[in-house]
């Protein structure tokens, strides 16, 4: 970890520092520690490179012959790369703070700074606005491709489409949505590595939170059970942000979908915190 | 790394025997490793039993309900209804129209087929009984008429038949699963088909014929134990028509139901006969005609004029699949292995700190100082990770079968069983799916060097796939062409029902359906684990540590 001597001028600084500064200095920290190892970079292009292919994927193999009317959800088609993309969202946050205590970096850098919740805030703030960022890049591109391939393979506006774009007021919610999905995951995923601190137990903890609920829906006909992980589980519930038909059949809002994955998230990040705090690092 | 050549004095002395020892203490030391650190077992005993957990919460709340059936709202095996099983244990469906006499010993019967006719509901019109005037002629693929051998009349009995289909030609079928093609093309007064079926013990052969003058050999089958009675005659019947959107979606399908007509002349009988005719429905498969219900008491399941018989039936005579072909609730026993999912990610994430945790403390130095061929410490640990991992799945799986099915069963829904072997093949091959992704997970953290890298990469290619296609995330078509490509293919050996041919039904992933046979989906994950395995020995030849 290269970032440990970079951090040393932040540390000299905090005794004297107020507490409004802390933050601050924190922040300039975790920053320098993102920008000088490759692999934060890296994950950043991986999630918006997967992200986009596997929209592009998806919205090129789907084709809607004349004579067949296609119940598909165009927009929500075209943001299937999202799936992907949070795997690589979620090994970012992860390795964010387990890298440190896998190298033992975490001891340096709570000596430097005593405030530990500062730490972890910087931290999520930094990952919050990288994820966003590259989330709305992603995102673009994966409209961009639905836009550009879906009216070529029978999804036109004359058989009533319409046409994924940021000027439909639903494509709009869904794709902000997205990206606030995947800042979100990243926060959530952040948080369950700071309880777990282990990368590879974190990682797979997470993966199991992202994917595991989905399956078992698949599996279960109960419908009251499927009504609990419809409206409950982080990952179904927070990509009902992503649907623009049916709306009346959902059983959790748009955006109440989304608040469902920010419970989730502010839960880890909560229990997170606490753990950080009340344990000797 | 030359150096500890030296190590090695004498290679040409007794190799085999040097380098098999080798080998073992090479394979003791990876498992000393494995299981003396406790999280790593810790976490695959967790996988076992998260694999046992949910794998018995999704059987027990795999139920859509009891309402099928219609009346006051029952529970538990209350709500089945009545299915026979055919002499193989398959659930089958045995309804059609049976103009029948008793043949005692050997004998034959020939018939001329004439004509095959039907309707069905109108799908586009609404909610349709046949019978009640909202129905279209037109025949469904698999609607049948023609002659059978059967045990008896009691559903599920053991059968031989020749028949003519709506648009399958002519063919020969036995015991709801055999189904062996004649001549192509459908029938018609200017084109009869000549069916003929002769039993010799327990042999029945059955011929085809345009002219009634030159007979071909369709197939002979063996009914063991059939009585020395039997029931020889004409039969009809036509399973619902079944209209699916393949193009997109392919789980959006509408049925409605569906009869046949078949027209038989030059009736001929041999052997010990009465002469006499008589007509039966066999599971409630008459021709429709009563309001409400489909294949109720209507008109006789046959007329005659002269030599001439018209047998009208509903129904089918083929096993029940999953999927709307079915008619009834279904469910499979790898409903009970959901699980398996879980336990993977935690047999995955162990499999990758089993490597990559070597590289993070350094340990990988010390090791490949101890073992110079790097080779032989790569296959070393993806023994020990991959028998630790099969065991474990085997134990999950067997647990996860004996618990979860019966629950299964007790929710009103028909659970469609399986032989002994197919059972077999289902739990072991879960196991090996489990072992072959543990064994993926350790290439990948040998290529990687990086545990959370190797596990995500091994879920999301094994899991994410399955995911888009069985919760019809992506359309049909694209979730098809991921279970054939993706390692996620190896999934496959799950599947106990069969795509039949001869059953109409929607075959999509999302209804249990893989697009590759069991052992092509697992010899598609095994080949990707090899590349994996192959990859990982380039690189940790060529990468100093």
């Amino acid at each position: 970890m290269n970032a440990a001597t970079q951090a040393q001028p932040a540390a000299a600084l905090a005794p004297a520092a107020t507490r409004g500064a802390g933050l601050r200095y924190a922040l300039h920290a975790e920053w320098t520690k993102l920008r000088t190892v490759p692999g934060p970079a890296w994950l950043l292009l991986g999630a918006v490179a997967l992200t986009i292919a596997g929209s592009a994927a998806a919205v090129g193999a789907t084709h809607c012959p004349q004579d067949l009317t296609c119940p598909a959800d165009t927009t929500k088609l075209s943001l299937v790369g999202v799936q992907f993309g949070q795997a690589v969202v979620a090994i970012l946050a992860v390795l964010t703070i387990t890298n440190e205590y896998g190298s033992g970096m975490i001891r340096t850098s709570l000596a430097a700074m005593p405030n530990r919740l500062a730490v972890l805030a910087a931290k999520a703030i930094l990952l919050a606005a990288l994820v966003l960022v590259a989330g709305a890049v992603a995102v673009f591109g994966s409209v961009l491709a639905g836009h550009l391939i879906l009216p070529g393979h029978g999804f036109t506006a004359a058989r009533g489409f319409h046409p994924v774009w940021l000027s439909y007021g639903p494509t709009l919610r869904a794709a902000c949505g997205s990206v606030l999905y995947l800042g979100l995951i990243a926060l959530m995923s952040l948080g369950v590595a700071v309880i777990v601190r282990d990368s590879a137990v974190s990682i797979g903890v997470v993966l199991a939170l992202l994917y595991l609920f989905p399956i078992v829906l698949a599996f279960v006909g109960n419908a009251h059970w499927q009504h609990r992980l419809e409206r409950w589980t982080p990952t179904i519930a927070g990509l009902t942000i992503q649907t623009t038909t049916g709306l009346r059949n959902l059983v959790i809002s748009p955006w109440g979908g989304l608040g469902v994955l920010g419970i989730w998230a502010a839960a880890a990040m909560i229990l997170g915190a606490l753990a950080l705090r009340l344990r000797d690092v | 790394m030359t150096t500890q050549a030296i190590s090695v004095p004498r290679p040409e002395a007794g190799l085999g025997d040097v380098s098999r020892s080798r080998f073992g203490a090479v394979l003791r030391a990876e498992w000393t490793k494995f299981r003396s650190v406790r999280g790593w077992v810790i976490g695959m005993i967790l996988a076992a039993l998260l694999t046992i957990f949910i794998g018995v919460f999704a059987a027990a709340n795999a139920s859509i309900g009891c309402a099928f059936n219609g009346g006051p709202q029952k529970t538990g095996k209350a709500c089945v209804p009545y299915v026979p099983h055919g002499p193989g244990g398959e659930v089958v469906t045995d309804s059609f129209s049976f103009v029948r006499q008793p043949l005692t010993g050997n004998g034959s019967i020939t018939a001329r087929v004439t004509a095959l006719t039907g309707e069905h509901a109108n799908l586009s019109a609404g909610p349709a009984q046949v019978g009640n005037g909202n129905t279209v002629p037109g025949l469904t693929a698999w609607a049948k008429a023609g002659i059978i051998i059967k045990q008896s009349t009691h559903q599920g009995s053991a059968y031989a038949a020749m028949m003519v289909t709506g648009s399958h030609g002519v063919r020969m079928q036995d015991n709801y699963t055999g189904d062996i093609a004649g001549m192509p093309g459908s029938v018609s007064a200017a084109r009869p088909r000549w069916l003929r079926l002769t039993r010799s013990g327990d042999t029945i052969t059955g011929y085809e014929s345009a002219d009634g003058t030159h007979w071909t050999q369709v197939g002979a089958v063996q009914l063991a134990g059939l009585p020395s009675t039997v029931q020889v005659g004409m039969f009809a019947t036509s399973p619902n028509y079944i209209v699916t959107q393949n193009s997109f979606g392919g789980d959006s399908s509408n049925s409605g139901p569906a009869q046949a007509t078949g027209v038989f002349d030059h009736v001929g009988l041999t052997g010990a006969t009465p002469g006499t005719w008589a007509g039966t429905t066999i599971g409630g498969g008459g021709p429709a005609g009563g309001p409400g219900t489909f294949g109720g008491r209507g008109s006789a399941p046959y007329s005659r004029n002269g030599g001439t018989f018209t047998v009208t039936g509903s129904g089918d005579i083929a096993p029940v699949t999953t999927g709307p072909g079915a008619g009834l609730p279904t469910v499979t026993i790898e409903q009970s292995l959901a699980g398996a999912f879980l336990g993977l990610i935690a047999m995955v994430t162990v499999a990758a700190m089993f490597f990559g945790t070597e590289y993070r403390r350094g340990l990988i130095r010390t090791t490949l100082a101890a073992t110079p061929r790097r080779g032989a410490v790569l296959a070393a640990k993806a023994v020990v990770i991959g028998a630790a991992a099969f065991v474990t799945g085997l134990v999950a799986a067997v647990v996860s079968i004996a618990v979860g099915v019966p629950k299964e069963e007790n929710q009103g829904q028909v659970l469609l069983t399986v032989p002994v072997l197919t059972e077999v093949r289902v739990i072991v091959g879960t196991a090996a799916v489990l072992a072959l992704a543990a064994v993926f997970a350790v290439a990948l953290g040998a290529i990687l060097r990086r545990s959370a890298a190797a596990i995500t990469i091994a879920v999301v290619i094994v899991i994410v796939p399955f995911l888009l296609s069985a919760a019809r995330i992506v359309p049909a078509g694209v979730g098809a062409w991921l279970l054939r490509l993706t390692p996620a293919a190896g999934l496959a050996i799950e599947q106990s029902i069969p795509r039949y041919p001869q059953v109409t039904t929607v075959t999509a992933p999302v209804q249990g359906y893989y697009p590759l046979s069991p052992y092509a989906g697992l010899a598609v994950l095994c080949l990707w684990v090899v590349a994996a395995l192959a990859l990982a020995l380039v690189m940790l030849r060529r990468r100093d540590a």
